[in-house]
Parts: structure tokens; sequence; C-alpha cells
């Protein structure tokens, strides 16, 4: 065997590997083009699933229209508030960091508390069970539970309770809506993230027939809407519903609810508490106690009452000199 | 060779022996961007581009380099160097003059790269030991091949997304469906060479 044999193809493949290498490095000085490189580093601070959720298709197809300006740099509902400021710091802006909002099943009525009609037996998946006189539920506004929203959602965030209802996990959800298009009930709502208390009823019929369906759905008895010191919940298609904006946290109507339709985090309720070095004594936070939780008067020490006070914060928002504190 | 000659190599590379039809090489970018007419136009271009020059700097290298030399075994990674230097080159100059098709064209254009149907080309006008001129007109034929059904099926897609089509069909299966009815349909050439 001649060495020539091996070197001839090492030096014919390599030279051509060399002139083609020159040629398009030559090429590639020669027909340059410039890319705003913006969108490059805007492209690396989102998160990469290409969900969609923005409603431009991908994450480069976003980066670029962020770029040119024509998405907001906080449109990505997926991007944790590190990444909208990244992207807004790209972009020379400053954004206002709007409260993330989650998915949420507004329905509480799993099988031990809504009863079925019937047995289903057909395909797991609520759009077929939903195809067959509206599912088995006999509440026709709930979830169904059969899991087409976990199939749907990206991030792993739903989960079926053993009392088959859908639950979002609100810490993994990202707010893509997904399963929000999926789910043939359109029992799943939007709701911010930092919000405790939550209606979950989505049945509009009238107080008596939802009563027969589920021993938790809205019975539209108003007396939450009475209960509410913020005007906070509207009444509409028998239904109450929480207007985020107004609503505290109080949990006021969780406690009066008598179906218990309202869920309320009753451990997440905050306490006011005054600071005594700071109060000044100046009766203004008791004048504004929706719930007369605050005694004292002028130049009198002011106690909070404890059991009276629903956390709902509006004396620490009152007072001029900072003294009270939400814990 | 007379001039009914090339005419039949033409014809052959259009219809009879249909690169994506008959011989079933380049399904990817035919499945891939065979979405809008407008991409598919684009693609088929580049494609034509891409064909004609590597079928022409293939054939010199392999009667100018490697069959002087003996290196006939090295046909294959010798053609898919060309190739892809090639389609580097076309890639930097579609950025360059056109973005928008640089754009709808996007993540397909370097997948000419391993486009079997330029490969396919190349090698098979050395096998059918085709002259210069014949290995010209076979790759404009075979391009011109590709974009015609490429751009067919591109409107017949077109018109599916609007169809009334059943759920489980919708989207890729019915595109499957469509174009194994255009192979048979393109069989019907068979013979005519």
């Amino acid at each position: 065997m001649d060495i020539t044999s091996i070197l001839t193809p090492v030096f014919i493949l390599g030279g051509m590997g060399l002139i083609f290498g020159g040629g398009l490095a030559y090429a590639s000085q020669k027909f340059a083009v410039k890319i705003d490189p913006r969108i490059a580093a805007i492209r690396d601070a989102l998160p990469g699933a290409n969900c969609g959720g923005c409603g431009v298709p991908g994450c480069d197809g976003f980066a670029s229209a962020v770029a040119e300006g024509k998405a907001p740099a906080d449109g990505c509902p997926v991007a944790s508030e590190e990444a909208v400021k990244a992207i807004a710091s790209i972009m020379g802006q400053e954004v206002s960091s709007g409260e993330k909002m989650v998915a949420r099943v507004i329905c509480a009525g799993g099988i031990n508390n809504s009863k079925e009609s019937f047995e289903y037996y057909g395909i797991e998946d609520c759009k077929a069970a939903n195809m067959f006189k509206g599912g088995s539920k006999n509440c026709k506004y709930g979830c169904l539970g059969l899991g087409t929203c976990v199939k749907v959602c990206p991030f792993d965030a739903i989960k079926i309770s053993e009392d088959r209802l859908a639950v979002i996990d609100p810490d993994k959800c990202t707010g893509c809506g997904k399963c929000i298009e999926e789910c043939p009930k359109n029992v799943i709502a939007m709701v911010p993230y930092g919000q405790d208390v939550h209606i979950d009823c989505n049945n509009k019929e009238k107080g008596k027939e939802v009563k027969q369906k589920c021993e938790v759905g809205c019975i539209g008895c108003q007396i939450c809407v009475k209960a509410c010191p913020f005007d906070a919940i509207i009444f509409e298609d028998n239904l109450a519903r929480i207007d985020y904006d107004k609503c505290k946290n109080c949990m006021v109507c969780a406690q009066k609810c008598p179906t218990k339709a309202i869920y309320a985090n009753f451990e997440k309720r905050k306490k006011a508490e005054i600071i005594e070095e700071k109060c000044i004594q100046c009766t203004i936070c008791k004048k504004n106690c929706p719930v007369e939780a605050i005694e004292g008067e002028v130049k009198q020490p002011h106690k909070i009452l404890e059991d009276k006070c629903i956390g709902c914060g509006i004396c620490e928002e009152k007072c001029p000199k900072g003294a009270i504190r939400m814990k | 060779m007379s001039a009914a000659g090339l005419f039949v190599i033409l014809v052959s590379g259009i219809l009879v022996n249909n690169f994506v039809m008959s011989r079933f090489l380049g399904i990817c970018p035919f499945l891939g961007v065979s979405k809008q007419v407008e991409t598919a136009v684009g693609m088929s271009m580049a494609v034509t581009f891409v064909m004609t020059l590597a079928s022409i700097i293939t054939y010199l290298v392999q009667y100018l380099l490697l069959a002087p030399l003996g290196l006939e075994y090295l046909q294959t990674i010798a053609f898919i160097l060309v190739i892809a230097a090639l389609v580097q080159f076309v890639e930097m100059v579609v950025q360059k003059v056109s973005p928008t098709l640089y754009k709808a064209l996007g993540v397909y254009l370097p997948l000419i790269t391993t486009n079997c149907a330029v490969l396919g080309v190349a090698i098979l006008n050395i096998q059918s030991e085709y002259n210069l001129i014949e290995t010209i007109v076979n790759a404009i034929g075979a391009s011109i091949g590709f974009g015609l059904v490429i751009i067919l099926f591109a409107g017949i897609r077109e018109r599916l997304e609007i169809a009334d089509v059943p759920a489980v069909f919708k989207g890729f299966p019915i595109a499957l469906i469509t174009a194994s009815l255009m192979s048979m349909a393109f069989l019907g050439f068979a013979g005519l060479v």
C-alpha cells in the first residue's frame, strides 16, 4: 500500500474544505447583514418555550416584535418578573410591573359535592364527555375533572384532585392561557397571583337549582355582596363575582358564605399591628377602619382588636406616620 | 447529443422521474415549506439555484479532481462538502438580498444542505454518465420538477386550510394523504420517456 493513496484524498478533501471555507469567510464579510443586537439579547432573556401565549409565533418572533416596538416588553405571559425587567432594560423602558395573572379552576364541586346523574364510561376527555348531555355531573357549569386541561398544560401545573377536580398550582402556572382555550366548560379563569379569596362557582342558574345540584355552589343569596366592606363583589347572572381591583383579601365574604362557595386561605389572613413609637394618636386609622377594630381617642394609645380585625390593610394605607404594619 | 436528447432529459426530470413524486427524494422541504405558495416559490427558487450550481461544481470535482486521482470512493463526502458550502453561500445572499424571503424560509434554508434531492441529482448525473450540458439540463429539469410539485402542493394545502377537514385529519395527516394522491397522479407519466 502506497502512502500517497492516503495522503492524496487528505489533501484533496482538505484543500476543498479550505477553499470553500475561505470563500464563505469572504462572502460573509461581503454580504454581512446588520441585525439589531437587541433581538438576540431579548431572545436570550425569554423563557424559550415557544408557547405562543404572546400571540406571536415563537419566542424569536416575539423578540423581533419587541425590538421593532410592535409588542410591549411585558407581552410575554410566561416570562418571570426578572425576565420582563431584563427585556425592558434592553429596550430602555420602564415597565409597570403588572400583577402576575394565573389560571384558576372556578369550581369547587368535586364528585363529593356535586352528584353525578349517570356514570360516564366514555373517552377520558372533558370535550368528549361534554358532548354527551354536557357531562355526567348534575351541574352543567362545573369542572368535569377528566384532565383535558392537564394534557395541554405545557408547564405541568395542573393536577386532578382525588375529588376529580382540576387544580392549578399558582406557582407553576405561567398564565399562558392554553387550558382556558381547551376547557369545554369555560370553568377556568385568570386571577391575580396574590389574590387569596376566590368565588369557586361558575353556575349561572337560580339558587334553588344550584342547591339541588351542588353543595358548594353559589346560590345567589347575595350575603357576600352585603357583607363586603369594599363593594368588591358584583352580582350578575345569578352569580357573585369578585372585582379584584377593589378586593382587599379581607375574607369577610368567605366567612359569611352559607354554602362555602367562596374560598379563602384563613391562614394567610393578616392582622394590623400598631408600632407604638411611631403612633401620634391621631385616630385617623380608627375613623377609616371599616369594621371598628381600632380603639382609642386623641392623645390616647390606640389598640387593635384582633378578633375584629379582618386584615384589609386600610389603616396601614391611611396612617400618616406609617405606624401600622400588617403581619 | 442532439437537442431532442436534452429535451428528453428535461421532461424526464420534470415529470417522469420527478424527484419528489417518483424518486421520493427531498420530502422534508416538500412537506415543511409547502404551507404557503409564497414560501414554496422561494424554496423552489433556492433549490433551483443550489441544484444547478451544485451539479456543475460536483461535475467538475468528479471529472477534474476525483476521477483522475482514482478517488471516486470519496464522491459522497466531497459532494456533500460542495453542497454544504453552496447552501451557506445562498443563505448569506438571500439574507442580504431578500430579508423577507430569508424569514419565510427560516430553518428550511439551511436544511437544503441535507436535501437529498440535491445530492441525488449530483450523484445521478455521474451515474448516468451525462456530459456537462446534460448535467446542467438534468439539474434544471429536476429543480423545475421539484418546484412544480412543491408549488402545486402548497396551493392544495392553502385550500385545505380553509376546507372542512375532519378533526383527526387536520394538518399533517391530510397533507400526507394529498401527497400520496399527487404521487399516484405523477405515476401516470411513467413510460413517457
